[in-house]
């Protein structure tokens, strides 16, 4: 079972990002299970959400302390103390920055793949909501679900227009990363 | 049909399917979502029904006693201090044995204020005379809502399904959710005896006077106790139509030669089962699962407790200067046993706690080496409190 931590701010679309990544890998055959870190939510304030991913049904409900990945939609967030506490050691971070992966990684002192995702957001959705573009190039970085999966989850969310622009964003952002980089990775936390 | 489906979502849609005349709701976190999914069915043209817009709960709770009272099928849903506030109409609606079905999205009640999930809302509710069941996970939530609805129908008692909030209605997994044919089958259009009617007027809610009173709490009493075989019957129905079942009045999972048994209501059951199968050893433990809490079911518990010595009450609810809640009930029950089991009772996961895998590895550890006390909070840390309160 591979589990994912995904953190954010109110308004960017934290539990969504979450919903729709588990409803991918659905999609996909696989079971799944997607839920928030419940708090008081407000814009702007730091929001957490869990996804979990496996061939077997889900039993457990608590939150994931220990995840495979970590998905950062806003990289101040990286100011909150032990915001990547738990990562698994041989874990990835994907983050929405418009900081090069080396420069952001050599500023906080861990490994992490950047994409500019709120501009590509900007660029393709007319919105700054990075979740899409951060699920597609997660996706491109492990793969563990066919773009297609994601494709059919937002085909479930949206139409028309907002479908068919936050399906160019998905397919820029996932040119924005190395295929496969993750796979490694991925197959180890699945296994 | 199979979906990825927020716990919330998929309940609106078994409403749906249950066609309800009317649906009063007022809306409270966690409960939210399953009424504005409904209000959203009803606007999008998906679901025919009176849907009545209120201003609190205790006028929600009176809008769905009124309508079931005129032989209406009738819904409703809420949480903490919306139960808290609905409670005297709750009595009333099961004290006038008026058929209805009420989802209780489980959270903490304040003070302090905490808008988290555990089971004080439903549990404040033991004793208003409604049938309660619990819901392990989403698919349960909507299976328990459908079967809630015959269940209530044959009885004449109004039916809570109780489902963790947050947890499970914020949750987002792999639900199925049943045909309408099938479930029309399952629950066919339903005719209220004693519904008021004006062309052929009768009295509901009388004054009763203290000459009849104790016969009206006898025969409540008695309807509650032989509701089991119907709460029995409409799970083995279900699963002759959808092939699958919650447990009927509890389910069980592990060793069936088990000595030592972990029982609880709700969601914690899940994270116990998949912290069971991490553990080394597995052998001489099960776990149960008490999906029916009112009526209790004595009798399937007792078989169930057969041969076991040692039983953990694990529960998301306390009675402060008792202790547990449906750990006192079990230790009241087993007194007639001819071999009880030891009880510890424990609650875990008040006001959203989380609770953790290697709950299920604490819980046999503390067991095993005699620190599990008769009650504890059991994930309280007491060195946060002054000495005077540990």
């Amino acid at each position: 079972m591979m589990e994912i931590r995904i953190h954010g701010r109110g308004g960017q679309g934290n539990v969504v990002a979450a919903y729709l990544l588990a409803s991918a890998a659905f999609e996909d055959g696989r079971y799944c299970q997607a839920f928030p870190a419940f708090g008081a939510e407000r814009r702007g304030a730091p929001v957490v959400a869990f996804v979990r991913v496996s061939e077997t049904p889900i039993l457990q409900r608590n939150e994931v302390r220990t995840p495979s990945f970590m998905i950062i939609q806003d990289e101040t967030l990286l100011h909150e103390k032990g915001l990547t506490d738990g990562l698994k050691p041989d874990g990835g971070i994907l983050i929405n920055s418009p900081l090069s992966s080396e420069e952001i990684s050599e500023r906080h002192g861990a490994k992490m793949t950047a994409i500019p995702a709120t501009q590509m957001a900007i660029d393709n959705v007319g919105r700054p909501v990075p979740n899409v573009a951060l699920l597609s190039a997660f996706l491109e970085l492990t793969g563990i679900l066919p773009h297609g999966a994601l494709k059919k989850a937002l085909d479930e969310r949206f139409s028309g227009h907002l479908l068919d622009n936050n399906l160019r964003l998905a397919h820029q952002a996932a040119k924005a990363v190395t295929k496969d980089l993750w796979k490694e990775k991925a197959d180890a936390a699945s296994a | 049909m199979r979906q990825a489906l927020e716990g919330s979502l998929a309940v609106a849609k078994a409403v749906a399917l249950c066609r309800p005349g009317v649906v009063a709701a007022y809306p409270i976190t966690p409960q939210t979502h399953i009424v504005e999914n409904i209000s959203k069915l009803v606007a999008d043209g998906d679901l025919e029904t009176e849907l009545v817009s209120v201003e609190s709960e205790f006028s929600a709770a009176s809008v769905v006693l009124g309508a079931a009272a005129a032989g209406s099928r009738a819904y409703t849903a809420s949480s903490s201090q919306g139960i808290m506030l609905m409670a005297e109409v709750l009595f009333n609606i099961a004290g006038l044995r008026v058929p209805m079905v009420l989802t209780c999205a489980n959270r903490a009640i304040g003070a302090p204020l905490n808008i988290w999930n555990d089971q004080s809302d439903s549990m404040a509710m033991r004793d208003s005379g409604w049938i309660q069941l619990y819901c392990a996970d989403n698919q349960e939530a909507v299976d328990s809502l459908i079967q809630a609805y015959r269940i209530s129908e044959r009885t004449e008692l109004p039916v809570m399904v109780c489902m963790d909030g947050f947890i499970l209605t914020h949750t987002l997994e792999v639900i199925d959710i049943p045909e309408q044919d099938k479930v029309d089958r399952y629950l066919p259009p339903f005719a209220f005896d004693r519904r008021l009617d004006p062309s052929d007027p009768i009295s509901l809610g009388a004054l009763v006077t203290p000459e009849f009173f104790s016969e009206v709490k006898h025969s409540q009493h008695a309807a509650m106790q032989k509701a089991l075989p119907d709460i029995v019957d409409a799970d083995k129905e279900f699963k002759k139509l959808f092939g699958r079942d919650c447990g009927g009045l509890l389910a069980e999972h592990g060793d069936e030669e088990a000595t030592v048994a972990i029982l609880t209501l709700g969601s914690i059951y899940g994270t116990l089962r998949a912290g069971m199968e991490a553990h080394k050893s597995r052998k001489k433990v099960k776990l149960i699962h008490l999906r029916c809490f009112r009526p209790f079911p004595e009798e399937v518990l007792m078989a169930a407790l057969d041969g076991v010595k040692d039983l953990i009450v694990v529960e998301r609810a306390l009675s402060p200067g008792l202790g547990g809640i449906v750990g006192t009930e079990i230790r009241a029950v087993l007194s007639t046993a001819r071999k009880p089991p030891r009880v510890h009772n424990v609650a875990i996961g008040l006001g959203g706690r989380d609770v953790p895998l290697d709950m299920f590895s604490r819980l046999l550890e503390a067991l095993k080496n005699g620190s599990i006390a008769e009650f504890s909070v059991f994930d309280a840390d007491l060195s946060r409190l002054p000495e005077e309160d540990r």
